[in-house]
């Protein structure tokens, strides 16, 4: 395997995919998983198979600072297929700050609504958003986390730019049910684009999330 | 117990809000556990909610400044408000600060650069600009800090005013004027100009494509549509031919730092070619120093590099261009964050952002003044 060159060459490495994935594999209303630093960086071209990438990352919950958790990944772009997702495995080292209570707020809190949630362009155009939206946000990334891990290249980077949208749809059964119209930033081509997404969200099910 | 009903009571099965006062609210969670209702919390703190309310809005109050000293730096600003700004700026401080008018974007709106200078004739100077993709609010933000920076520093005889005993400095804010008013009202996510050139039906070139250094090349797009579209000829863009025409007049430029956000990141050239620039190694020792100097503040981390090796390849860019024309010190950074907010940083970051910006672009015009070509 290639180590590869120390930051500024590690562009391109399968982070934001591992990142992505790990969104929503852990993320929820109530964890917003944050990358502080990539240890190392290594690619290994494997013959007749594609690019893998081993990552060591230091994440953080937004929700606990004052921690960080140590994960390593393994992203494999599989070669010459543009349209299947990267194959990524992970390990997260330690535990992470249970989110039990803060979950079944939020649950409850959006089942007792009385209209069905509506927001838009969170954040806002100056950074900010509301705190009773920021639940909202944390699944907005996890449903982003899903679209970059599904839709990512040896070539591009995707960064959330911007919920444009979220609509919660009510649901005879016990799941919650957003909407969300997703702005996803690609760093190479500098495009921002909307991807329409649907979450379903129960505290102990977790996350579902389909491309519309 | 003074309930507050926010939702009041409208039948059988329906939910009501209540604002508990909190000497209540042990009583109130007793009578409700007792009586098998269920409940949640919405708003933990009431208070806390008001307060921070009262303080946005004291923060980012409309009023007209009256100076630079109550102009609201820790807030984002409208193209009326920042233009303002420099005229306030140039009205306090006559004997350092001119404006000049270098030309006019597509929809006419008048390209302003400010030039800080305690005399002498075209002497050695640095171009600082920000804004040149509209939707990187930092930077513009952060290019308002550093007028007031400079000026501060000159009264003060400290940080930049050695500099200004020999150098000139001169400093575009809002280098993309029309997409900047565009981020205001219509799209938030502009990046381009607002130019219509004949045969398509999409707006806008990339100001960042458009200069002559490897111009349409691999590292930019021929279509009109994309945001990385170098535009039909090189300089097509007022805004960028503007500066062009500036660089060429004046002949005296020594450093060239262009601004832009997000990545956290410190570049020089080239974009267009992975030949190593001539002075790469002393350009790669400048930033080594910049980046740590910066980092020194709040501990945020930059990488550095060429374009090409760190970002990616990229045609037509800025610098490739006024590094072409002899301007060693020719340098492009890509300010916060790392993609959490991206073009949405937070207006409490422009601050921290400015301040630690500014001790890396001190770094680089100290080595200017002190390696003049």
């Amino acid at each position: 395997a290639m180590e590869l060159p120390e930051g500024p060459k590690a562009r391109l490495d399968g982070t934001a995919v591992a990142v992505g994935y790990l969104r929503y594999l852990r993320g929820g209303p109530g964890r917003g998983l944050e990358l502080r630093e990539v240890r190392r960086a290594r690619r290994q071209d494997i013959d007749d198979v594609g690019h893998k990438y081993y990552l060591e990352l230091e994440l953080e919950d937004v929700l606990d600072k004052d921690r960080t958790v140590s994960c390593t990944a393994e992203v494999l772009y599989p070669l010459g297929s543009k349209s299947s997702a990267p194959d990524v495995q992970v390990t997260v080292q330690g535990e992470l700050r249970s989110t039990e209570e803060a979950d079944q707020e939020f649950y409850n809190r959006i089942r007792s609504l009385e209209k069905e949630l509506e927001a838009e362009n969170i954040p806002d155009s100056h950074g900010n958003v509301p705190p009773e939206l920021e639940p909202i946000h944390r699944l907005a990334w996890v449903a982003s986390g899903f679209l970059i891990w599904q839709n990512s290249t040896e070539n591009t980077q995707f960064h959330l730019a911007q919920v444009k949208r979220v609509k919660q749809v009510k649901r005879s059964d016990e799941d919650l049910q957003f909407d969300y119209v997703l702005l996803l930033h690609e760093m190479v081509s500098q495009e921002v684009l909307p991807w329409e997404v649907t979450v379903l969200w129960h505290p102990q099910n977790g996350a579902r999330v389909s491309q519309s | 117990i003074q309930l507050d009903f926010w939702l009041a009571p409208r039948g059988l099965g329906l939910p009501v809000d209540i604002r508990v006062p909190f000497p209540s609210l042990q009583a109130v969670k007793v009578h409700l556990e007792a009586s098998g209702l269920s409940y949640s919390i919405m708003i933990e703190d009431v208070q806390a909610l008001l307060d921070e309310e009262q303080m946005e809005m004291l923060r980012s109050s409309r009023q007209v400044p009256l100076d630079t000293d109550t102009f609201n730096y820790e807030a984002y600003h409208t193209i009326d408000e920042i233009y303002s700004f420099l005229d306030l700026l140039v009205a306090e401080n006559p004997n350092l600060v001119s404006k000049l008018e270098i030309g006019r974007s597509t929809e006419d709106r008048p390209l302003y650069v400010l030039k800080f200078s305690t005399g002498g004739t075209n002497r050695p100077a640095i171009w600082i600009d920000t804004g040149i993709h509209s939707r990187e609010w930092v930077t513009q933000a952060s290019g308002v800090w550093f007028a007031k920076k400079i000026v501060q520093d000159h009264a003060n005889n400290e940080g930049v005013a050695s500099i200004l005993e020999t150098m000139d400095i001169f400093l575009e804010i809002v280098t993309n004027p029309d997409g900047f008013a565009f981020t205001h009202t219509k799209n938030r996510m502009w990046r381009k100009t607002r130019s219509k050139h004949s045969g398509s039906i999409c707006v806008g070139v990339d100001p960042n494509r458009n200069w002559d250094a490897g111009f349409g090349d691999a590292g930019a797009s021929g279509n009109p549509c994309t945001e990385t579209y170098h535009g039909p000829y090189p300089n097509s863009e007022p805004e960028v031919k503007s500066i062009v025409d500036f660089v060429k007049s004046h002949g005296n430029i020594k450093a060239f730092i262009s601004i832009h956000s997000y990545s956290q990141l410190l570049l020089y050239p080239y974009g267009y070619t992975e030949t190593p620039a001539p002075d790469q190694q002393e350009l790669d020792e400048v930033s080594a120093k910049a980046v740590a100097a910066l980092s020194s503040l709040y501990g945020t981390k930059f990488k550095y590099g060429s374009i090409i090796t760190t970002i990616y390849r990229a045609s037509g860019s800025t610098v490739d261009w006024t590094y072409n024309q002899g301007i060693k010190y020719s340098f492009t950074f890509e300010l916060r964050d790392t993609g959490r907010y991206g073009f949405l940083l937070p207006a409490k970051q422009i601050v921290p952002t400015a301040e630690e910006t500014w001790l890396a672009l001190k770094v680089i015009m100290e080595h200017t003044r002190d390696n003049l070509y």
